[in-house]
């Protein structure tokens, strides 16, 4: 039996129809060298610009981007199932490892939902401690997708740049909850651990440092023309396709529609504070990129807010030994993540475990349109269109 | 709050304006990396990067790396084989079994007490589940095996290691009072020798006084 008629006979299954067509372009592909003809190009797994493990069939007329089929699922490792064979504080680890530059965030959304569905009383200062971890991890993923984004497009020195500040901020995580990347450093209920000695004097000092650092990578890609021919007017995302495609985030701001869950939904500290939303309305790379620098600004003011309002008090409430869900309860609680609305939609049924357990992924949902945004863009912006929608493979295939 | 269709599906082309197309923005970039590499040259820059195998920097003390078994004064482990650690270790990778104690007071004693390195996702939860102190963690995080099987480490190897060095000690439930002083330290590079020497004199001096 031919390859292509094993995978034919699976209808339905992407790798399979994948496979499927590749082989019959392959077979009616004539061999002429000036013929008008697409040509099927595989990028990934393996490219280093995909940024995982996401592999992109792209159908190419010459230099034009016809077509473009995301295929995904290379690092998927049913953590929504593992999530079902562990108690609830048990599966904050796992959470880290969903979106795995932005631990904080995932824990945030994920013990969130907990206390929504137990209705747990998170302490003020914890509340604070949170959304100051949740800010400076905003803060580190935007500069780990500015240094990629930007290597990615053929600026090198932005990368050194923003591992440097990045660094100091892994540093405060370190400090705070003893792992840079896998934080787990948040538990159903509260904190585990009150802010070390000094903590919050050295948090200050990089944030006072921080502003003049943003200063520098704008000056080195705002105004340069080579960064602005390489992402104005490429990836055009229109607010109305935005919003039916569910994009969130900083995406969906680049739009131009006015979306944050911190406001519009406050919880944790973010009531309290003053920040603004920072929006642009061309909806291309290029404003992407202005949204996001300007995020990393409003959080350094929230992080201060914060710093100047922390409470006094218990970091823990005070919680049943053992977590258990009412019997038939759920619960979706989401945030704004760096990439954009993360959420979590437990249900329980009177056990420790939670029955179900669902991930509304940002990235999942704006990776479904990159499709439109490469669409009849040259094959060297596809990098510029991937790393623009700051997507993480360990979120997407979970 | 929405604006929707009000969007432009094909927004007009940018127009450079003269100062860009000469590139003379291009300016502002070359001079924030000369600047950096004036100062850098001439030494007055801070240095980011350590090297790192001979050099390390001053850990966290709350920092969860490779395992520790802790002792009694008596040298036996204070492991009182409650499987509590094993119950709360979200990846599973902790064995435990069971002997019987000679002292009744003590009642059970690991036999085995193996920890899979290459499962564990360094979460801390053991630390957090014993009611005995009996396991807290290190700041190693150099780990490295040349097969699976290494990589299960027995009692004895997670006993060893670090017992006696406070410096390299990481995460575990209390901290002593010393916490202010190494978070000032934290600003630094300590070369780790040394500062084990240097809090060697200290309590030597300390025994002393
Ligand atoms: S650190 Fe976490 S994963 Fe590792 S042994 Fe302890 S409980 Fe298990
Ligand atoms: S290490 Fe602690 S929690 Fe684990 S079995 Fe021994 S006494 Fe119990």
């Amino acid at each position: 039996m031919e390859w292509a008629d094993f995978t034919a006979g699976r209808t339905g299954d992407l790798h399979g129809r994948a496979i499927r067509e590749m082989t019959n372009t392959t077979n009616t592909r004539r061999d002429t060298l000036f013929d008008v003809e697409e040509m099927e190009l595989n990028f990934g797994p393996q490219h280093p610009s995909t940024h995982g493990v996401l592999r992109l069939k792209l159908k190419v007329d010459g230099e034009r981007i016809v077509d473009c089929y995301p295929i995904i699922g290379y690092l998927h490792r049913g953590t929504e199932k593992l999530f079902e064979l562990h108690p609830f504080f048990q599966n904050v680890p796992h959470t880290d490892r969903l979106d795995y530059v932005a631990a904080a965030t995932n824990n945030l959304a994920y013990v969130g939902a907990v206390e929504k569905l137990i209705g747990l009383v998170v302490p003020p200062r914890a509340r604070y401690i949170r959304t100051i971890l949740c800010e400076l991890q905003r803060i580190s993923s935007h500069l780990l997708w500015l240094a990629t984004h930007a290597i990615d497009i053929g600026a090198m020195t932005p990368f050194f740049y923003c591992f440097r500040e990045r660094e100091i901020i892994l540093d405060l995580f370190e400090e705070y909850c003893g792992a840079r990347l896998t934080l787990n450093c948040m538990r159903p209920g509260g904190q585990p651990f009150d802010l070390p000695v000094g903590w919050g004097e050295r948090c200050a000092e990089f944030l006072d440092d921080f502003p003049s650092k943003i200063d520098e990578y704008e000056g080195l890609l705002t105004n340069n023309r080579i960064w602005k021919k390489r992402t104005v007017g490429v990836g055009v995302l229109p607010a109305d396709l935005a919003q039916e495609y569910g994009v969130t985030g900083p995406m969906l701001r680049a739009s131009g529609v006015q979306w944050d869950i911190r406001k519009a939904m406050p919880y944790e500290a973010y009531g309290d504070v003053e920040f603004d939303i920072p929006v642009t309305y061309n909806g291309d790379t290029y404003d992407r990129y202005l949204v996001r620098m300007e995020e990393m600004r409003q959080s350094v003011r929230i992080v201060e807010q914060c710093l100047d309002k922390l409470p006094d008090g218990l970091i823990m409430a005070k919680s049943p030994r053992v977590l258990k869900a009412p019997k038939q309860s759920d619960a979706y609680f989401s945030i704004e993540g760096p990439k954009g609305e993360i959420g979590f939609y437990l249900v329980g049924d009177g056990t420790p475990n939670p029955h179900r357990c669902r991930v509304r992924a940002p990235s999942f949902m704006n990776l479904q349109v990159v499709p439109i945004l490469a669409k009849d863009q040259l094959l060297a912006d596809m990098v510029a269109v991937l790393g623009t929608t700051d997507i993480v493979l360990g979120e997407v295939d979970r | 709050m929405s604006s929707r269709g009000a969007h432009p599906r094909h927004p007009a082309p940018y127009r450079y304006t003269i100062v860009e197309r000469l590139y003379l923005p291009l300016l502002s970039g070359l001079w924030v990396t000369l600047r950096h590499f004036v100062r850098n040259f001439f030494g007055r820059g801070k240095t980011y990067t350590i090297n790192y195998p001979e050099e390390r920097r001053l850990y966290s003390p709350r920092y969860r790396g490779h395992h520790i078994l802790t002792t009694r004064p008596d040298g036996s482990l204070r492991c009182v084989a409650c499987f509590l650690c094993a119950a709360a270790c979200p990846a599973e990778c902790i064995h435990i079994e069971a002997g019987e104690h000679p002292d009744l007071n003590i009642e059970k004693y690991p036999l085995l007490y193996n920890i899979d390195m290459l499962r564990c996702v360094f979460c801390g939860y053991c630390v957090d589940a014993c009611p005995e102190e009996a396991i807290i963690m290190s700041n190693n995080h150099d780990m490295a095996y040349f097969n699976r099987g290494q990589s299960v480490v027995t009692k004895d190897e997670l006993q060893k290691p670090y017992a006696y060095d406070e410096s390299r000690l990481g995460y575990r439930p209390h901290y002593p009072e010393e916490q202010a002083q190494h978070a000032a330290l934290r600003h630094g590079l300590v070369d780790l020798v040394e500062e084990a020497r240097r809090q060697g004199a200290d309590s030597a001096s300390r025994t002393a006084s």
